[in-house]
């Protein structure tokens, strides 16, 4: 998929969802558990696929996931057991920047 | 992307955990989740295309905000301060609106032909919604482009522009600054400035994207402020410059705020004398000067709490100047210093200030965007950046004094003016001179029981700066004219100072 900032993408084997932050003008190969993710609030019906075991370490409520070379960021807006995952490759979480509140 | 999404992420990630309020009656994040789903409901009944705001901080108020994205309208929060006629005005523009309204104020939307709503009635109408046809759940699906809030500008330099802010304005603000779930779960924030100030609006976001409780005092006093800080256990709080300068400057208050750790500012200027005092009495606290317009979603740039520490400390006069200064870009945010040719202007050079970022909306109603090409959006005020990138604001352009062929900033005056230990607030303006075009004068508040001799304050402004910047004219005023959130309004000072010139009032003395 194209995907392109401010997306929501859902995915197809568990609770998982996200929305794109950040994102290179590009094809990409964005999984969750395996499969690949889709469209949040699409039409039709939800689609389901079957996940892989080895793919299941599982993403974190407000966590951020990103891929600085090719730069995707994914935040995650509803946890779930599925890995995230890039190209095949599972995304690493993005480490928070500390900035003291200011409003 | 909308903001229903943060509040969804909230709802989901923080329980149990009371996100607005006090401690014993607050609401959670799934509690106003329902309630906004509610408040939805209601303004889908009533075809409403807009929910007009005009009553002080409270609960109600996230709950309208929420709401409107719900139901794909914007929140218009509006300044129950103005005068019938602008208020009139103003809510012309709104006729589809559901208002909320405190009883003092309903009669403007009753004028306006709204119905009128309580905070209260409108949270216990939203309470009875919660369970509404099926469906009712879903948020509209708007585009994360559609406007979320339409704030008001204040007006204190020209007619009141409504400020478009966008859902993606919005959610990338909060993305870019604020960590989700980054606050302790013992975190309390209190928010003093009313619903129509961009900063309450960011601070429902923040706060609550945060997981940081969020309280709101709607009359400030210090001492409603102070005793509000200690009964609920604040930790985190936002003034405007005025707010603090009273805080530390009113006699016999216990300024005592063992739970306070952070303390933001922004707003106006703040006085180096003010946040100096603030430092000394307070130096447990974490103090944070932010500086952003209500066109950039809040905060754009950021002067961190070590810098405060570090500029107080310094022998170094560069060092110790960033105490006066705005900070760094936050992330995300571009800034340019243009000078009057639109080239990008040296380090230390002074020019007019040039925003870019997600975050920037730069759009008015009715009028379209008003960044250029490059996306850049113009600030309107003056700065300078120096050479390890820090932003020193040097005031609005609309408020350049030109004497002779002389562009003068006010700002440089009054930071000298209140250098002096005794000179407690103060204003520069240009007062219309057949001979100069516009002639310099100043107006000092001076503390209770002071006497302060004009010759010698004018000698401080000769010997900081020099002949030509030397206000002509000192007057002594009890107080500045101010709006609430602390802006001074400048039209009504050179007005009465221009009417001054024919009745001498009380000017403190004069040398030619």
């Amino acid at each position: 998929m194209r995907p392109r900032v401010g997306q929501m993408l859902a995915s197809t084997v568990d609770t998982t969802a996200v929305v794109v932050v950040r994102c290179p003008d590009s094809e990409l190969d964005i999984t969750c558990g395996g499969a690949a993710m889709t469209e949040a609030n699409g039409p039709g019906p939800a689609a389901t696929g079957t996940a892989d075991p080895d793919q299941m370490g599982g993403s974190l409520l407000g966590k951020r996931y990103a891929d600085e070379d090719l730069g995707l960021e994914l935040l995650c807006t509803k946890p779930g057991q599925g890995t995230l995952a890039l190209n095949g490759v599972p995304l690493p979480l993005k480490s928070a920047k500390p900035l003291p509140a200011s409003d | 992307m909308n903001i229903s999404m943060l509040l969804d992420m909230a709802a989901e990630g923080f329980g149990d955990r009371i996100v607005i309020g006090r401690t014993d009656d607050g609401l959670t994040a799934p509690r106003l989740r329902e309630l906004a789903v509610g408040g939805a409901h209601l303004v889908r009944e009533a075809d409403a295309d807009a929910i007009v705001y005009l009553a002080v901080n409270g609960p109600a108020l996230p709950v309208a905000l929420f709401a409107a994205a719900h139901a794909g309208v914007p929140l218009i929060p509006v300044n129950y301060r103005l005068g019938e006629a602008q208020l009139d005005a103003l809510l012309a523009n709104h006729p589809r609106a559901l208002g909320i309204a405190d009883p003092e104020h309903g009669e403007a939307l009753c004028r306006a032909g709204l119905a009128v709503r309580s905070p209260e009635e409108w949270l216990q109408q939203a309470a009875k919604a919660t369970a509404p046809s099926p469906g009712d759940d879903e948020p509209t699906q708007e585009p994360s482009d559609s406007p979320a809030v339409l704030i008001y500008t204040s007006g204190t330099t020209s007619t009141p522009k409504g400020v478009v802010l966008r859902h993606h304005n919005l959610v990338s603000y909060v993305l870019g600054t604020v960590e989700f779930a980054g606050a302790d779960p013992d975190e309390a924030a209190l928010v003093s400035v009313p619903p129509y100030h961009i900063a309450a609006v960011s601070n429902i976001l923040t706060n609550l994207y945060a997981g940081r409780r969020a309280l709101s005092l709607d009359q400030f006093t210090p001492e409603s402020w102070l005793d509000l800080v200690r009964q609920q256990g604040v930790t985190n709080a936002m003034v405007v410059p005025t707010m603090l300068a009273r805080i530390m400057d009113t006699d016999g208050l216990d300024r005592s705020v063992p739970s306070l750790r952070a303390l933001a500012y922004g707003g106006a200027r703040m006085p180096v004398r003010v946040i100096e005092t603030a430092l000394r009495t307070w130096p447990h606290i974490d103090f944070v000067n932010a500086y952003g317009l209500t066109e950039t979603s809040s905060t754009i740039t950021i002067l961190g709490p070590q810098e405060h520490r570090t500029a107080v400390a310094s022998e170094d006069p560069a060092v110790r100047a960033r105490l006066g200064s705005a900070g760094l870009p936050v992330p995300g945010v571009e800034l340019e210093v243009r000078d009057a040719y639109g080239a990008v202007a040296a380090p230390g050079e002074t020019g007019q200030i040039w925003v870019r970022g997600e975050q920037v909306s730069g759009e008015y109603a009715g009028q379209g965007s008003a960044v250029d090409e490059r996306g850049f959006f113009h600030t309107r005020d003056q700065g300078r950046v120096d050479a390890d990138g820090y932003l020193h604001i040097e005031g609005r352009a609309d408020d350049t004094i030109i004497r002779g062929a002389e562009n003068i900033a006010p700002a440089e005056i009054e930071d000298v003016l209140l250098l002096h230990p005794d000179v407690l607030d103060a204003v520069v303006v240009g007062v219309p001179d057949e001979e100069w075009g516009q002639r310099i004068e100043a107006v000092v508040v001076v503390r209770d029981g002071a006497e302060i001799d004009a010759g010698d304050l004018r000698a401080q402004v000769r010997g900081t700066l020099r002949g030509s910047k030397t206000p002509e004219r000192i007057t002594r005023w009890p107080e500045l004219p101010r709006t609430p959130t602390g802006k001074l309004v400048r039209r009504d000072i050179v007005e009465a100072l221009t009417a001054d010139r024919r009745t001498a009032v009380r000017p403190v003395g004069r040398q030619g």
